[in-house]
């Protein structure tokens, strides 16, 4: 239990790591999607239920989501400025 | 200042942090024996004051509920500076894009599991009191099924349900039924956000007088401030703009 | 054994000064907003290790006695609210970003920098 613990704990320290280390922003909210999933193990794992159920729909679904189309959005507004330009 | 000046910053920034907190983490109890008293207190009181088996969800609507009103309000208006700063008033209504190049399959599927989803959504908004969830959780879990309508239909479908305007009613219904639980306390002679609703079975739905009630206008406000939200975002590309 | 007792308070430590460092090298706003989040969970981490114990329960009496004893309680419901209030703060942040990037055209911070000057 102690070991199995320790060892999920330093995994979200990696992961957390690896999230801030990613540079590309569309990698990065994958990744930050992965990471909540890895939280949401971790607050099942101590005893959290209630946090693991939010950490699940918001962490790693609903946040990525938002993220995912404030991306899309400014990627879109640039396709058209561009075409407007092109005209 | 560049990133190799920030970078400088950091440095002698976190040596500070990590020297403060290092003699902070000391005296904090060690890893797995926690030892303050009033987790225990209410863990051994919750169940007979309030009738509610889920702890955590009693002392987020109940026990701390002026907190969370606080925190709920967070919530509410950022959702309101969100809709602020991107509601563009030159968009016309009709849709641009009318079908994704999504496949047969991945349609069927999701609006298959729209129900699924909603009505594990509404179970959880309403079981708060007993089980793990309650309105914070399945307010996203409502508001995901809606997102399942833009998968399966297409985004016309979506916007004609997120840009009603019962939506926003309904929002600030949710923000405005916290509110008053609060108030009706008041009429009745009792102080602010008190406990006066018959607090029935333990073990019923409809145990646990307001926190139920509560829990359920939490489930309105997330949900469609979520709806709302994702709405905000996806109305510049949903929507046509007008010459 | 006091290395053992300090792995949580470690970890917390170390979630926050990743996410702080990611805000001072960024190069982008979005990767900015993301690197607050998980700077953000950190007081996760910390919290959870405050009220944990070790062959204790989840605090929830719907299948278990009253009187057994639980892991504590209180910390979870500061987390609880936190962590969907986040997501809407977020999405607030992201939305001065999408402002930013119509205004000025680029999200790189030390663009927007020179464009003042």
């Amino acid at each position: 239990m102690k070991i199995a613990g320790s060892f999920l704990l330093l995994l979200i320290a990696v992961s957390g790591f690896m999230v801030v280390r990613t540079r590309d922003v569309t990698a990065q909210t994958l990744a930050l999607s992965f990471y909540g999933l890895l939280l949401a193990v971790m607050f099942f794992f101590f005893q959290a239920p209630d946090v693991a159920l939010s950490q699940i729909v918001v962490g790693a679904v609903a946040l990525p989501l938002i993220i995912m189309l404030a991306i899309a959005r400014m990627k879109h507004k640039e396709k058209t400025k561009s075409s407007e330009g092109g005209q | 200042m560049n990133v190799k000046w920030r970078l400088g910053m950091f440095f002698i920034a976190g040596a500070f942090f990590l020297f403060f907190y290092l003699i902070a983490a000391k005296n904090l109890p060690p890893w797995g024996h926690y030892r303050g008293p009033y987790g225990d207190v209410i863990s051994s009181l919750s169940v007979y004051q309030r009738h509610a088996t889920d702890v955590v969800n009693a002392i987020d609507y109940d026990y701390r509920g002026f907190d969370t009103l606080g925190e709920e309000f967070i919530l509410f208006t950022s959702i309101i500076g969100v809709m602020l700063l991107l509601r563009d008033p030159k968009l016309k209504g009709g849709a641009a894009e009318s079908d994704e190049g999504l496949s047969k399959t991945v349609k069927v599927s999701a609006g298959g599991l729209f129900g699924i989803t909603l009505i594990f959504g509404l179970y959880v908004c309403t079981h708060g009191q007993l089980t793990p969830g309650g309105g914070f959780q399945g307010g996203v879990i409502v508001a995901t099924a809606f997102m399942l309508v833009y998968i399966a239909e297409n985004l016309k479908r979506f916007k004609a349900i997120a840009s009603h305007p019962l939506m926003e009613v309904l929002e600030a219904l949710g923000a405005a039924l916290y509110a008053l639980v609060g108030v009706s306390a008041l009429a009745v002679g009792l102080p602010f956000l008190t406990n006066w609703i018959p607090l029935g079975t333990t073990g019923d739905v409809l145990s646990s007088g307001t926190i139920a009630v509560i829990s359920a206008s939490v489930g309105l406000e997330v949900a469609t401030g979520f709806i709302l939200l994702s709405y905000t975002y996806l109305q510049d590309i949903v929507s046509g703009r007008e010459e | 054994m006091l290395a053992f007792h300090l792995i949580p308070y470690a970890v917390a430590a170390w979630l926050f000064l990743c996410g702080l460092y990611g805000i001072v090298t960024s190069g982008h706003l979005v990767h900015t907003v993301i690197s607050l989040v998980v700077l953000q969970t950190s007081t996760y981490v910390l919290l959870l290790a405050v009220g944990f114990r070790w062959d204790a329960v989840a605090p929830v009496f719907a299948d278990i006695s009253p009187g057994v004893v639980t892991v504590d309680p209180i910390v979870q419901a500061l987390m609880l609210t936190d962590v969907v209030v986040e997501a809407t703060v977020v999405a607030l942040l992201l939305a001065m970003v999408v402002k930013v990037h119509e205004k000025a055209g680029t999200l790189s911070p030390d663009d927007l920098r020179m464009m003042r000057g």
